[in-house]
């Protein structure tokens, strides 16, 4: 189990919690929900962001919003 | 009879949701600003048939129902506010092929607001090629509603919406969705304490509350009643009716919705991995700026000298033409040149615009806010910051109307307020006949001191944008987080129609908006240049003719004296008399100080006002800057020495000397608030700057 910024391109994850107090609905709305599976597809600099598919969903996330998704990694 | 029905049109973004908005309505479209905030309001009309005419209301482009945005609370607004003059009576819910179960998210909200809804999916062209098929009758039958397939592209789809429209009134407008389901207790003691609200309703104006608490307009007066739990339950909550919704989707969508995953297109894949490339992304990107930067300059001067010449000779004619008087010079040296200040910058805002549109419209702009989104955040700006300022370095005008782009408020007010510090091309005159007077054209290094100043100043205008961002992130109260939550769309091949449209109401809206101001400037400076007070204005040509009565000189040369000495004594002149005490610390004189006033029209016009003064009569560079050189103060010194020259390019590299900047920044802050903070910060800034470098030099 570790937060969604702690993974590199080419990951695949599962969603499994929501820090719900500190992210965007916004993000909720989009996909990103418990269950949903994760592919990192590219991060722009090692600090983020992070360029991800999610359910069906393809969108970029910064890292503080990306530490408050738990997720975990699925090989 | 014909009867008016108005429709609402909402969708995520990316959705080619304007794109319908664009083939509904084509040219009749009505731009504006919603009242007290800044996001753009977009009115369409259209007709059905010869009794129903259709007022097409676009919305801001959202995932869902809740506000943590301004554009949030227009939608959240106008769609819970039945006395809301645009309250719809039909809503049409943009969806595309690939995103639909994202999209009925947002179409299952809008449906619980029990208001008659279509579900119009546009993007159908691509279904083959993306391996999709969509079952239509079954969507319209799980969902209640009425499902049309839309293709913006290809125009289709277009007469079965407008006959869905026509019949509104058989469209179902019951909710999609049990609300009470996510937590019964709570939700009954909230139906008990309003009986007879709907409880969807209901629940929106309280999580409204929580998420957005600046724009309260719904207020529920005795929350206290009902808001039994903390504001962390109650995100609880959020999400769990997110996820609710998304079950519902997920199970309908089982039924009606295939993808052949095999068949999807490595397209985007083959793409990003050039244009997100840790190296080539960012080279990439800034050869696109480059490219856009040059056309931008290049290009436009062509039209821009066509209109300076055309409004020239008019001018010219009509001083001709008509008799000597006060309404031939307030038509030939106030309007002419008024509405000349205001077209001149046509060129540059529609080729930016045009560039702007095509970045967008293929998706490649969401790549470039992930490129740049973490080093712009360093300095309070975010993603999207960096086209606007490097605009600037053409035009702030066109640079301040493209922040229009940035969805945070606050990232678009720092980006608005620091971009005029960029060295736009109405410095570079100015610039280029100062450095020339006082800058020695020996070379270092094969490179001149010349250019290294030009290069110099252009690096300090981007230093002092950076510098003052970060100041203003600590200043500026923040009012809702900010956060990159970015949807990366697929690339697409833009539509012309959209691009040519919104070139067009970009254009329009400058000129018609700032335009006024401008104008009313423009003649406020010319009755002060062209009026003075006591007998010295009034008698100018007498004066200088006894002056002259036994020198040999030609009328032309009269003439220009006269120009130059009731310039001298007009209001303007006057104002630059006034000011002297307080520039010539800064080493400027009272004629210099007349042209820092009329810069405040355009800072270009530095030069004109001082050929005028010097009474050169004739703006060619080589003339001025000959007799520039030889002005001697009082005391016999050169007037542009060294000091002086760099304090003034300092002072036109910080100052805040541009009318039109501020029309458009009051037009897009919709507040006198900010351009006036503006010009305070940026002529105090200039001031001491200035000051500091002449005591230090002299």
């Amino acid at each position: 189990m570790i937060s969604l910024d702690k993974l590199k391109k080419g990951d695949k994850a599962v969603v499994t919690d929501l820090i719900t107090d500190s992210i965007p609905l916004t993000l909720l709305e989009m996909g990103c929900l418990p269950g949903n599976e994760i592919t990192v597809l590219g991060l722009a600099s090692k600090k983020g962001p992070i360029y991800l598919k999610i359910d069906d969903s393809h969108l970029s996330i910064d890292f503080v919003t990306a530490s408050n998704v738990i997720v975990e990694i699925k090989n | 009879m014909v009867k008016t029905i108005t429709v609402a049109l909402i969708g995520n973004p990316n959705t080619g949701k304007s794109s319908v908005f664009n083939s509904l309505t084509g040219l009749k479209q009505k731009i504006g600003n919603y009242p007290g905030v800044t996001v753009e309001k977009k009115n369409g009309f259209f007709k059905i048939d010869r009794t129903t005419n259709v007022q097409l209301v676009d919305l801001p482009g959202t995932y869902g129902l809740n506000t943590q945005s301004i554009d949030q609370s227009i939608v959240f607004d106008l769609l819970l506010n039945k006395n809301n003059k645009d309250f719809p009576d039909v809503v049409i819910v943009v969806a595309d092929v690939e995103n639909l179960k994202r999209n009925l998210l947002l179409f299952s909200q809008i449906k619980d607001l029990e208001i008659p809804s279509i579900l119009a999916i546009n993007m159908a062209d691509q279904l083959q090629s993306k391996g999709i098929e969509i079952d239509t009758n079954q969507l319209e039958s799980d969902l209640d509603t009425k499902v049309v397939l839309l293709s913006a592209r290809k125009n289709d789809g277009f007469e079965e919406l407008k006959n869905e429209l026509k019949n509104y009134r058989n469209l179902s407008d019951k909710p999609a969705f049990d609300i009470n389901e996510i937590d019964p207790e709570y939700f009954s003691n909230l139906q008990k304490t309003f009986p007879g609200e709907s409880i969807y309703k209901l629940w929106l104006l309280i999580t409204q509350d929580i998420n957005f608490t600046k724009l309260q307009r719904n207020k529920i007066d005795d929350k206290g009643k009902f808001k039994t739990q903390t504001e962390s339950y109650l995100k609880k909550l959020q999400q769990r009716e997110t996820i609710k919704r998304y079950q519902i989707i997920n199970e309908i969508l089982k039924k009606a919705y295939v993808k052949d995953n095999l068949k999807a297109s490595g397209l985007r894949g083959v793409i990003d991995r050039i244009l997100l490339h840790s190296i080539w992304g960012y080279l990439i990107f800034f050869s696109i700026l480059l490219l856009i930067f040059q056309v931008i300059f290049d290009w436009s001067s062509i039209p821009m000298d066509f209109i300076d010449n055309t409004f020239v000779s008019i001018s010219q004619s009509v001083k001709l033409s008509l008799p000597d008087g006060v309404f031939t010079s307030l038509i030939s040296e106030g309007v002419l040149p008024g509405l000349a200040g205001i077209l001149i910058f046509i060129p540059q805002i529609a080729l930016l615009f045009f560039f702007i549109s095509i970045l967008e419209e293929t998706g490649y702009m969401s790549r470039v806010v992930f490129l740049m989104d973490r080093t712009l955040r360093k300095f309070g700006l975010g993603g999207k910051s960096l086209i606007p300022l490097v605009s600037g370095v053409a035009c702030a005008i066109p640079a301040v109307m493209a922040t229009r782009n940035i969805e945070n408020w606050k990232d678009r007010l720092i980006t608005i307020l620091v971009t005029p510090f960029m060295t736009c091309s109405a410095r570079l005159p100015v610039y280029l006949i100062l450095i020339s007077l006082v800058i020695p054209s020996d070379k270092i290094f094969g490179i001149s001191y010349q250019s290294l100043t030009l290069m110099g100043l252009y690096i300090l205008g981007f230093l002092l944008a950076i510098f003052s961002s970060t100041i203003l992130k600590a200043i500026i109260k923040r009012d809702s987080k900010s956060y990159l939550v970015l949807e990366m769309p697929d690339y697409r091949l833009p539509l012309i129609k959209n691009i040519v449209l919104n070139v067009y109401n970009k254009t329009r809206s400058f000129v018609v908006e700032a335009g006024k101001i401008i104008f009313a400037i423009s003649i406020l400076l010319w009755i002060m240049a062209s009026s003075g007070p006591g007998s010295n204005y009034r008698n100018a040509d007498e004066i200088i003719r006894s002056q002259y009565e036994n020198v040999a000189i030609s009328d032309d040369e009269l003439q220009l004296n006269i120009e130059s000495y009731k310039l001298e004594n007009s209001y303007i002149g006057l104002v630059g008399k006034t000011i002297e005490p307080v520039i010539r610390p800064l080493g400027y004189d009272w004629k210099i100080g007349i042209a820092l006033v009329t810069s405040f029209a355009a800072r270009e016009v530095f030069v004109g006002t001082l050929s005028t003064i010097y009474n050169v009569g004739s703006e060619d560079q080589e003339t001025i800057k000959s007799r520039m050189a030889k002005e001697k103060k009082s005391d016999g010194e050169l007037v542009f020495n060294f000091p002086t020259g760099i304090s003034l390019m300092l002072f036109y590299a910080l100052a805040m000397q541009c009318m039109s900047t501020l029309a458009i920044v009051r037009k897009e802050t919709n507040s006198w608030k900010w351009p006036i903070i503006q010009l305070i910060f940026m002529t105090t800034l200039a001031y001491f700057t200035s000051l500091i470098v002449y005591q230090i030099l002299i």
